[in-house]
């Protein structure tokens, strides 16, 4: 229990149990914040984190345990009358009207009327008036669908200071911005505390758990391990309390290690000129060239939207490009089908893999072939012994867990399942890997070891693309950097001249240069 | 200062009980809890509806299963009703496995029939059993197929959604045969073309004699095995039902979603184009307007109870035929059309409360 705290706490939770089928999401699970603090819920993805929360504010409700808000037992409130109490939560995933300007997302559901008329001028001013006290800036007339995903995160954190939140949950809030952007919501949410509001922020980064927080809890396997105050405490605790064992910090043993030689001269990737239109942009990527070379990885950062999930899915053959050029080993497969392009040497890490990456309901074994399953047949039907043999060889190299492949992938951890498809990926006789987010989501020990086998991958003379939205990532890995912005490379720089401070005004478009 | 609260090895969210029991148990669960409670939710609903023509259900429900199941004769026209709903049923499960609603089954079945029966009059009396049956059920897989294919090419194509085409073409397909046997085929004074001079199929003999029960029967079983191997052990099947969970997933992994929803559409055509050989070579030997009877559309309910599982559809279509054929040797007590009341019951049992009770049960089990 951490010292110091004055009043009674601003939300207690204890004892929270909550199922889904058969996996038990939190178990035991309590949380204490006081007001007037910024309180970091921090654990490995699938630590129950976001359960919890959704539970606080209403989404679910708890199959034990009790939930107090300003010293009232509200377990198993509706959303509705958690917003009413001032508990609002912004969600990972943004729920805007993207058709609405700013002031009507803002007022939807509380929407200033003039007799049965909605009174858009009130709502306008309204928003810019707390627009203002907050310091979250915003163009209240805008159409959310024009605003970049900062922006519109800001609309959610508005929308909800505007129903009244005394207590603001926000989910991963900075996955989606860029560092300029990230100190900006520092600002913002200090500013909530200092006025007396209660923040809790969910998060799996120890970097801005330490910058942040006040006091920390930390989630593991559903259950509340530790409580912190984050004064006292050092990052290498809370990881050792996150992972229940020691673990190398990421920032101790992910550095970037140059590989041992060279890359080659000549490139297995070639993209000239390339323009792909995608999600209504008719430019979301806007003439693109580059080269990856055998024995290098290029990693490309910036903020998510800018044409990175367009021009990985162009190259992977996913979205036919509207000009320009893909060349793999000098062969033109502009035109080619995903199926030729992977059998030509592309293997593809998806960024999602819920959507992309994994079919959910098919079992581990069958996952393992997705995408190679033309390759496990044996006359008209699958080769089934194969299939098992090659997953129990996948499943022990990777360590993928529970070990039985029978399982539907649903049933295994965010970590565990993209070792599925990164164990998949490079088990292809491949030239080249386009690697789009490969550890969004993955807990930290899973991280480590698929960092390491990209590395092992380049070193093996293999092309690697990089995409990532995490910029420490980027910086761990590739050799030589490159930074889109609005559909274009911003910049393309060699590893040594790399850095945080360096890469940040090109992903902002503050700056750019001719790449 | 640090407390730990609570000491846990590392673990990823635990699952309840062993993985292979349990995961036995919860697909049984799956398999037969939704189909047993719909069926009781619509034995109460008919209790009260017999109650209220004041008769007794239990009275009503023995002559119902007397009627079927409880002499030969009843029960070859169950087996009979059987083949045409496996069929039918199994057609849009194929469909609904590739994420398609196929609501063109009658057409489908219709068409099959008629191409059957077509193939029939146009060989010559004296083929070879051997070759005529063979002959007329391509006939009639085809007919189904291509009516079934044209909504598959038209969503590849131009993304026409295909439960309008299908609904569409039912129109088409029906007027169309209704013509062709109105205006050049008929018998004079009928709706029905003349006997087939090939390719008749026998009737099931001992004590079935009398009943519409026929040998066909096999080729609805053999294609319930043939669709299950498709869908479960082939790469084809691999990437249908990829297609129908996961569409973007599917074409990550190199699959033609657009040919999936071809292949998928013309299969299912064809299996419904199966089921008029049903009437058409095993009962009546010609192909009379209207034969389809609304099998096609009762195929969807079959699927739907039958959980889109090959086997399920089979049995799902052994309780339909019995419900069906129930509703002839109830007439006399209370009306025929209160078996529809029920296939009504268990349909919306199926598809909207049972997951809801389920989930009730689940967590009832848990708190106990």
């Amino acid at each position: 229990m951490p010292p110091e705290r004055t009043a009674a706490p601003v939300v207690r939770m204890a004892g929270i149990e909550k199922g889904f089928g058969s996996v038990l999401a939190n178990r035991e699970a309590s949380l204490e914040v006081g007001a007037g603090e910024i309180h970091a819920l921090v654990g490995e993805n699938g630590a129950g984190k976001s359960t919890l929360m959704r539970i606080l504010s209403g989404m679910f409700t708890p199959d034990a345990g009790t939930v107090e808000v300003f010293g009232r037992d509200v377990t198993g409130w509706s959303t509705a009358e958690a917003i009413a109490a001032g508990v609002g939560m912004v969600h990972q995933h943004f729920m805007l009207v993207p058709t609405l300007t700013v002031a009507e997302n803002v007022a939807l559901g509380s929407e200033p009327t003039r007799g049965m008329l909605l009174d858009r001028d009130r709502a306008r001013r309204d928003v810019e008036e707390r627009s203002r006290t907050s310091g979250l800036a915003v163009d209240a007339t805008r159409p959310v669908s024009a605003l970049s995903v900062g922006e519109a995160q800001r609309v959610e954190i508005l929308k909800t200071l505007h129903r009244g939140a005394k207590v603001l949950i926000l989910d991963e809030p900075t996955a989606v911005l860029s560092p300029p952007e990230v100190q900006e919501l520092w600002g913002v949410l200090r500013g909530l505390r200092d006025g007396g509001a209660t923040v809790i922020l969910i998060t799996h980064r120890l970097d801005e758990v330490m910058e942040i927080s006040d006091n920390i809890t930390v989630m593991r396997a559903g259950r509340t391990v530790d409580h912190i105050r984050t004064a006292d405490t050092t990052p290498a605790h809370i990881a050792r309390s996150m992972v229940g064992r020691e673990v190398a910090l990421a920032a101790e043993a992910d550095v970037y290690r140059p590989p041992a030689r060279g890359p080659e001269a000549r490139p297995v990737l070639e993209v000239r000129d390339l323009v792909v239109s995608a999600h209504g942009r008719p430019r979301a990527v806007d003439g693109v060239s580059f080269e990856v070379r055998p024995g290098e990885i290029l990693g490309i950062a910036g903020v998510e939207g800018n044409g990175q999930t367009e021009l990985i899915e162009a190259i992977a053959g996913l979205t036919l490009p509207t000009s320009g050029a893909i060349v793999l080993n000098g062969a033109d497969v502009t035109e080619s089908h995903v199926r030729a392009r992977g059998d030509a040497g592309i293997s593809h890490i998806p960024e999602d893999r819920h959507r992309r990456g994994l079919l959910m309901d098919y079992s581990v074994a069958e996952n393992l072939v997705l995408g190679q399953q033309h390759r496990f047949q044996k006359g008209m039907a699958l080769d089934r012994e194969r299939i098992a043999r090659n997953a129990s060889e996948q499943v022990r190299a990777y360590d993928i867990r529970p070990t039985d492949p029978a399982l539907p992938a649903r049933a295994l951890s965010g970590g565990n399942q993209q070792k599925i498809v990164v164990a998949r990926e490079m088990m292809r006789d491949f030239h080249l890997l386009l690697a789009a987010q490969p550890t969004r989501g993955v807990d930290v020990g899973a991280v480590e070891q698929i960092h390491d086998r990209l590395r092992q991958a380049r070193d093996a003379g293999k092309a690697i693309l990089l995409v990532s939205a995490e910029l420490n990532e980027v910086l761990a890995l590739a050799d030589r950097v490159a930074v889109m912005y609005a559909g274009r490379f911003a910049v393309v720089m060699p590893r040594e001249q790399a850095s945080e401070d360096v890469l940040g005004p090109y992903m902002t478009g503050a700056q750019r240069e001719a790449a | 200062m640090s407390t730990a609260v609570q000491q846990t090895p590392p673990a990823a969210p635990e699952t309840t009980g062993g993985t292979a029991a349990s995961a036995l148990r919860g697909r049984l669960e799956e398999a037969l809890l939704p189909p047993i409670v719909a069926i009781l939710a619509a034995m109460v609903v008919g209790d009260l509806l017999i109650l209220s023509f004041g008769q007794s259900p239990g009275a009503v429900y023995r002559l119902l299963l007397e009627g079927t199941w409880g002499n030969a004769y009843g029960f070859g026209q169950v087996l009979y009703k059987t083949t045409t709903l496996t069929l039918t049923g199994l057609a849009v499960a194929l469909a609904l496995r590739a994420g398609l609603f196929n609501i063109g089954a009658e057409g489908q079945l219709a068409a099959g029939g008629f191409m059957a029966a077509l193939l029939g009059l146009l060989l010559p009396a004296g083929t070879p059993w051997l070759l005529a049956v063979p002959l007329c059920l391509v006939a009639a897989a085809l007919g189904g197929g291509v009516v079934g294919a044209v909504p598959g090419a038209l969503k590849a194509r131009f993304g026409a959604h295909e439960v309008i085409v299908t609904i569409m073409l039912n129109f088409i397909v029906l007027a169309l045969l209704n013509w062709l046997v109105a205006a050049h085929l008929h018998v004079p004074e009928t709706l029905h073309t003349p006997d087939i001079r090939a390719g008749g199929v026998a009737r099931l003999g001992g004590i079935f004699t009398g009943s519409a029960a026929n040998w066909v029967i096999l080729v609805a079983l053999a294609a319930a095995g043939a669709v299950w191997f498709y869908l479960f052990r082939t790469r084809r099947g691999y990437d249908l039902r990829a297609v129908g969970l996961q569409p973007d997933a599917a074409e990550y992994a190199g699959v033609r979603v657009g040919g999936v929803w071809m292949r998928a559409m013309a299969v299912s055509g064809a299996l419904a184009g199966l089921g008029g050989v049903n009437f058409v070579l095993g009962y009546k030997h010609y192909y009379e307007d209207g034969f389809s009877g609304g099998s096609g559309f009762l195929g969807i309910a079959v699927a739907l109870v039958g959980r889109n599982d090959p086997v399920g559809v089979v049995f799902a279509a052994l309780f339909f035929a019995t419900l069906s054929q129930g509703g002839l040797a109830i007439n006399a007590v209370v009306p025929k059309q209160m078996v529809e009341v029920l296939q009504g019951v268990v349909i919306l049992a199926v598809a909207i409360a049972v997951p809801e009770v389920r989930r009730l049960l689940r967590t009832r089990a848990r708190r106990a």
